[in-house]
């Protein structure tokens, strides 16, 4: 275990570090000068250069991606263009927001997901199984934004239950935050939702289906124990699998929640500054989010390994 | 439907086995049989009539459309459904249900065309890391666990931004932006075919690397590629209405489905139906896919058969 463990410590690094060069190389491919959009097109040649020099701009490419690489080692992430400020405790403060609107929505997703697969599997052809895997279907085939606009509409604008847009931590004002948190939270945890549902009605029937269940049921288990002990258990591995994904797919999924309900949060940050060609802190941003993911799927193959023996042997 | 690829890619539950296919019947009463299978269920008729409806509307656009799309008409700007615009038209005065019908044209392509790409360029890796192994191996999949660890609408916001905006860009960044699972997909089949007693005949026969890895490896592990092709033409739309919405797609004035929705919120509160409309076309079109891919999954897949 300890083997494996290290050999998926070490292919967490390695991709890592290969991240930094990826979208080092991709955002200084880019085209247009981002000092110019930033400064605007009547800057004089003594303001681009100062600026350049500034923030390192002029220097070779290889050094001024060694240059970031080793200031990140340090912690230190540079300084944005576009918010005149430090790129750590800004990434800090919107990872902030984002995770105050992702963790409820994934903890929503797996928790009703799960439930609702497991159902759709108990009942399999039966009513509530169609209707489960329906309403799973057609959560996977919606866009997102289209749903939140439409329930914007919906509970916002017509019956005026919730407010449109915005956001408030929980810590500042308790009732507004979470009111503004509803719809938010509940699109972001759509779509994951659907997506545990139907990977755990899939697993959860390839589990009924084999010799060691109907080993419980012929020795007289009780059917609660068979499917909730039992079945669950075994049927938790390829779901386990799917949260390390899923957790991506929320990160990604954030850019758009944030733009609809104008939430100051990771995914509209992300967006002004493609926008404004701010490479700092876009690659400052893309690198906080795939080693997030990196580490959570490292954590979900260390979890893999200890739920599944095969998997460390192998 | 990230589940979708997710279950065809790691071989489970809904992955193919190589040769699962094979089975000692002739070719005709094979087809005859996959046929049948697939189109046993009413929810696969339905889609597929739903998928042929959008792509006659995508070839007929300039014949079912009443206006010009992208025509403005400020006198007629922002007007409610009426016998004249059955739809509403929006701020500039164009007729709604036009742009409906011809944005059907950017998300079918964009569909059929970032899925060849992600489709042809994934095999082609995967199958040069899994016949040849060894170090290319490991550093093409390195490569590819670095382009997975970025969620795919940020991948594609990034290499959209790059390149910049416009249809043929858009299909390139969201191709590209795909691309990784075909890598790791094809990766996985080519290594258990090439374990197969036929491949390992043709090697001792003295076939040719290229010709043992096109003729006898890669046709073999075609059908689960296949799936998860149909299986992301309804992401790589999504993904596409993702891009037009975050102002990152198709260039304005070309109808966008995604593009359209983003227009219309500006306007959420007087004529709802600029943003609903757009989105129920999309929800049509995925949905359809899905269940075709779905549908084509079990199929391929015996082992599933009635299972799902």
């Amino acid at each position: 275990m300890v083997t494996f463990i290290i050999r998926r410590v070490l292919q967490t690094i390695v991709v890592i570090l290969l991240v930094t060069v990826l979208v080092f190389s991709i955002m200084h491919l880019m085209p247009g000068d981002p000092v110019l959009m930033f400064l605007g097109p009547d800057a004089s040649v003594e303001q681009i250069d100062h600026y350049k020099k500034q923030f390192g701009l002029d220097l070779p490419l290889p050094v001024q991606y060694f240059k970031w690489a080793g200031n990140l080692f340090k912690g230190e992430f540079g300084d944005s263009l576009v918010y005149r400020q430090d790129i750590g405790p800004l990434i800090l403060a919107k990872l902030k927001v984002t995770l105050t609107i992702a963790i409820p929505a994934f903890v929503i997703a797996v928790t009703i997901g799960m439930f609702l697969g497991i159902m759709a599997a108990i009942y399999r052809g039966r009513w509530v199984d169609s209707f489960i895997t329906v309403l799973a279907n057609i959560g996977m085939a919606t866009p997102t934004f289209w749903l939140s606009i439409l329930c914007v509409y919906i509970f916002s604008l017509t019956l005026g239950w919730l407010p449109v847009q915005g956001f408030t931590f929980p810590s500042e004002d308790f009732a507004l935050a979470v009111r503004r948190m509803v719809l938010p939270v509940s699109m972001l945890a759509l779509g994951p939702m659907a997506v545990f549902a139907r990977q755990t009605r899939s697993a959860m029937l390839e589990i009924i289906r084999q010799d060691f269940i109907r080993t419980g049921r012929s020795k007289g288990l009780g059917e609660r124990r068979v499917i909730y002990v039992h079945a669950l258990r075994n049927a938790l591995i390829p779901v386990v699998t799917v949260m390390g994904m899923q957790l991506g797919y929320m990160l990604g999924g954030s850019v758009l929640i944030e733009q609809v309900f104008v939430i100051p949060g990771m995914g509209s940050m992300l967006i002004t500054a493609i926008l404004n060609k701010d490479y700092q802190l876009v690659q400052s941003a893309v690198l906080v989010i795939a080693g997030g993911i990196s580490l959570c799927n490292l954590l979900v193959d260390i979890a893999y390994g200890y739920i599944d023996p095969r998997i460390r042997i192998s | 439907m990230t589940t979708m690829m997710n279950e065809a890619e790691t071989g489970s539950p809904g992955a193919v086995m190589p040769g699962a296919s094979s089975v000692a019947a002739p070719k005709s009463s094979r087809a005859r049989q996959f046929w049948k299978t697939l189109l046993s269920r009413k929810t696969v008729m339905v889609s597929l009539a739903v998928l042929i409806i959008a792509m006659l509307t995508a070839l007929l656009a300039p014949l079912i459309a009443p206006y010009e799309p992208n025509a403005p008409d400020l006198r007629n700007a922002l007007k409610p459904p009426s016998s004249d615009h059955w739809l509403g038209t929006d701020a500039l005065g164009r007729d709604v249900l036009s742009r409906i019908i011809y944005g059907s044209r950017v998300s079918l392509a964009v569909g059929f065309v970032s899925v060849a790409i992600a489709g042809s360029i994934g095999m082609m890796l995967g199958l040069v890391a899994g016949y040849v192994g060894g170090k290319t191996e490991s550093v093409i999949m390195r490569c590819i666990d670095v382009m997975m660890s970025i969620p795919l609408i940020i991948l594609a916001l990034f290499i959209a931004a790059l390149i910049g905006k416009g249809l043929g860009n858009v299909m390139l960044a969201i191709g590209l932006g795909m691309m990784p699972s075909y890598a790791r997909l094809t990766r996985g089949q080519v290594k258990s075919v090439k374990q197969l007693d036929y491949v390992t005949a043709g090697v001792i026969s003295g076939t040719g690397r290229i010709r043992n890895m096109f003729k006898h490896i890669l046709p073999n592990c075609l059908s689960p590629i296949i799936v998860l092709m149909t299986m992301n033409l309804g992401m790589a739309i999504l993904t596409e209405a993702s891009l037009s919405f975050l102002g990152l797609g198709i260039n304005p004035p070309t109808a966008s489905w995604g593009a359209m929705i983003s227009d219309g919120y500006n306007h959420l509160r007087t004529l709802p139906l600029l943003s609903l409309a757009p989105g129920v076309a999309i929800i049509l079109v995925v949905l359809a896919f899905n269940v075709v891919g779905d549908a084509l999954r079990d199929t391929l897949d015996p082992r599933l058969r009635g299972a799902l």
